[in-house]
């Protein structure tokens, strides 16, 4: 941390020590405490500001909370997580994959204390929950969304960096694409980064000029929103909602809402039944959600997303069954299997019939 | 995807390069390192969105990006100049300083839809020339400048007395300071003018380009701009060359993927700072000559005293 980016954390963590102050009279031994870190910036929409909004549903449910934002996924987190603990906050909810190796350490030194991270889970113990969404899901809505709307059957993608969770939310994009548009396109493009506006937008610019007419993301900033809102193409967002960005051609987008995996580990602790490992949220309890629809989306298009989304929530439908081939041809899950759900995804390295695109492997 | 949208996008790219790298080769021919050249980036950005919001109109959003970018340069030449503070360590914090400074005084503009943005030139019958049309004369006039100012820098350098002053204030300072010139004085001019530029720069950002105003949204370009300075070899118009170079990485690396060329974009993206080493080997190469090379008196504050 840097002085003048602690500044504002500092002032925030101070008055949320003075309202602390304040109620401490009547708190008990078991208070829970929850202190959130976060990798990015609150106040700009996207991944950190999500799960600032998490925090306030708990801060709401009456939760003693306060957060530090901007600390580098690196030991950084390390001074941040201990000056926390010795404040005396007992759950320690550090949001960015990158930082669970510290974290664990930290976890196995104060085994009286709680630790939420990221999933997948790569540094366990038996006090860390790494928690995610099975964004793949609203994905696939989404995708029903582009495939109707696009006319050039021409969509494209722009991702940030080729992981199996980007992956497979490509996929299940193209997979809803395809079940209401057989004839059409996905065109990728990857900008190998998470958060680059300048370059996301060239990116979205490009897929347009390629004859794209509906600019789907997995990235951190507006800036392919913009890049197709400019040039007359329908945006899909991810992570936050981008209406403001461009009211008039925002499509929707999926959206984080952390508060019910949040709220689920509080009470966990709470009722003394906290289990360690993952937790994944989805459709189901609202982790994952879509932005609100553009009016122009068809009313037989919003009838099918709300029936699907039951479906998918209930574990009645399911997109990822057999057969399906890679963009190569290739069979990668044969008639009458399927995908196991998380498990499965966290190795996804295909891409499915449909997109034009490959995965860079380097060399 | 046509030549013409390629180029026009290479050069859209290069523009906030442009301005924030020879602001940055200005500063380091009057012989100060000035490594802030993100975070200037960064305030003329956050100061040109809210100049533009304020009063609705995107040139004085652009005027805003100048002044702010010129008084966070001043800071800066206060530090290094008269204080002699470490020209490094204070260009790093200026970096931490400007990024920390802009998403605070724009914390309320994040999102907000922009009330006026930089719109592209209509100049009627050259608009139709075919290649120089669409990729030269229909861009918008900051891109314009960013091609006119290499040149018009470079004619400075060359011919006239004040820019031999401003080679001789890297070089050699205690000469010009023995003829009588005030070297403090033109340092501060320099160091102030040259992050104007950098403000300009950043605000091509938030007020053409994307155009919005996004915390971090330069995601590393100033740092590319110190690159480019000594890709250029100190010189206005190879620097300017080494930014549309850079551009047209950026614009190219999207095309290969959608022609489903196979190079890895991963290699693209290293491609223009592998480029830079290279060139920076080079000039290590051929200082002993005296030929390429940054100027002798760079990042040493000047003290009369000592000379």
């Amino acid at each position: 941390m840097t002085l003048p980016r602690l500044l504002p954390t500092t002032a925030r963590i101070l008055l949320a020590g003075a309202a602390l102050g304040a109620s401490l009279a009547v708190a008990d031994a078991d208070e829970i405490k929850a202190a959130f870190i976060y990798s990015g910036p609150v106040g700009t929409p996207g991944w950190t500001n999500q799960q600032d909004l998490g925090r306030r549903c708990l801060a709401a449910d009456g939760v003693k909370t306060a957060f530090v934002d901007k600390v580098p996924e690196n030991a950084d987190v390390l001074p941040v997580e201990r000056d926390f603990l010795g404040q005396g906050y007992n759950v320690i909810f550090a949001d960015g994959f990158g930082y669970q190796p510290f974290t664990q350490q930290l976890a196995k030194q104060n085994p009286d204390k709680f630790f939420v991270g990221v999933a997948p889970n790569i540094a366990p113990a038996p006090n860390i929950v790494d928690l995610y969404g099975k964004l793949w899901d609203g994905r696939y809505l989404t995708g029903l969304i582009a495939g109707t709307m696009t006319k050039s059957n021409t969509i494209g993608f722009v991702a940030a960096e080729p992981i199996p969770t980007v992956i497979a939310g490509i996929n299940a994009f193209t997979l809803g694409v395809r079940a209401v548009n057989p004839k059409a396109k996905i065109k990728l493009l990857w900008t190998l980064s998470w958060f680059d506006p300048p370059a996301e937008k060239q990116a979205a610019v490009s897929l347009v000029q390629a004859g794209a007419d509906v600019v789907a993301q997995h990235q951190d900033s507006p800036g392919p929103v913009q890049g197709a809102s400019s040039n007359g193409a329908w945006a899909i967002g991810s992570e936050s909602d981008l209406t403001s960005f461009a009211p008039d051609k925002y499509l929707t987008g999926t959206v984080w809402n952390w508060c019910p995996l949040y709220r689920g580990v509080i009470a966990s602790i709470r009722d003394h039944t906290f289990k360690p490992g993952m937790k994944y949220g989805g459709l189901d309890d609202g982790t994952v959600a879509l932005a609100p629809l553009n009016k122009a989306v068809p009313a037989s298009v919003r009838e099918l997303i709300d029936k699907r989304r039951a479906e998918i929530a209930a574990g009645k439908f399911d997109y990822w069954k057999g057969p399906l081939k890679d963009n190569q041809g290739k069979v990668v899950v044969a008639e009458g299997h399927t995908i196991s759900g998380p498990a499965d995804i966290g190795h996804m390295n295909w891409l499915v019939d449909g997109v034009v695109g490959s995965i860079p492997r380097g060399k | 995807m046509s030549l013409e949208f390629l180029l026009a996008a290479a050069l859209i790219s290069s523009t906030p390069l442009a301005y924030a790298a020879l602001g940055e080769l200005v500063i380091e021919r009057a012989g100060i390192v000035n490594l802030g050249v993100e975070g200037t980036m960064l305030i003329g950005a956050v100061a040109g969105f809210i100049g533009a919001q304020i009063t609705g109109s995107a040139w004085a959003g652009v005027l805003a990006a100048l002044v702010c970018g010129a008084l966070f340069g001043g800071a800066f030449a206060m530090l290094t100049i008269t204080a002699r503070l470490d020209q490094v360590v204070a260009g790093l914090a200026f970096t931490v300083l400007g990024r920390g400074l802009s998403s605070y005084i724009g914390a309320g503009f994040v999102g907000v839809p922009p009330r006026a943005v930089i719109h592209k030139l209509n100049l009627g019958v050259l608009g139709h020339v075919p290649v120089l049309g669409p990729v030269i004369f229909g861009q918008d006039p900051l891109v314009l400048g960013a091609i006119l100012l290499p040149v018009l820098l470079s004619l400075y350098l060359r011919f006239t007395r004040m820019g031999l002053v401003l080679m001789a204030l890297g070089e050699t300072p205690e000469v010009v300071d023995s003829l009588g010139i005030p070297v403090i004085l033109l340092r501060y001019a320099y160091v102030i003018s040259g992050s104007a530029l950098m403000g300009v720069g950043g605000a091509y950002l938030s007020l053409a380009y994307i155009p919005s105003w996004i915390e971090n949204i330069t995601a590393g370009r100033g740092w590319i701009a110190i690159a480019l300075v000594i890709f250029g070899t100190w010189r206005p118009l190879w620097v300017f060359g080494g930014a549309v170079l850079f551009g047209l990485v950026d614009a190219v690396r999207f095309r290969v993927q959608l022609d489903n060329y196979p190079v890895d974009p991963h290699f693209l993206n290293m491609l223009p700072y592998l480029a830079t080493l290279l060139v920076l080997a080079l000039v290590a190469r051929s200082r002993a000559h005296g030929r390429l090379g940054g100027p002798a008196a760079l990042g040493a504050a000047y003290d009369r005293e000592r000379r």
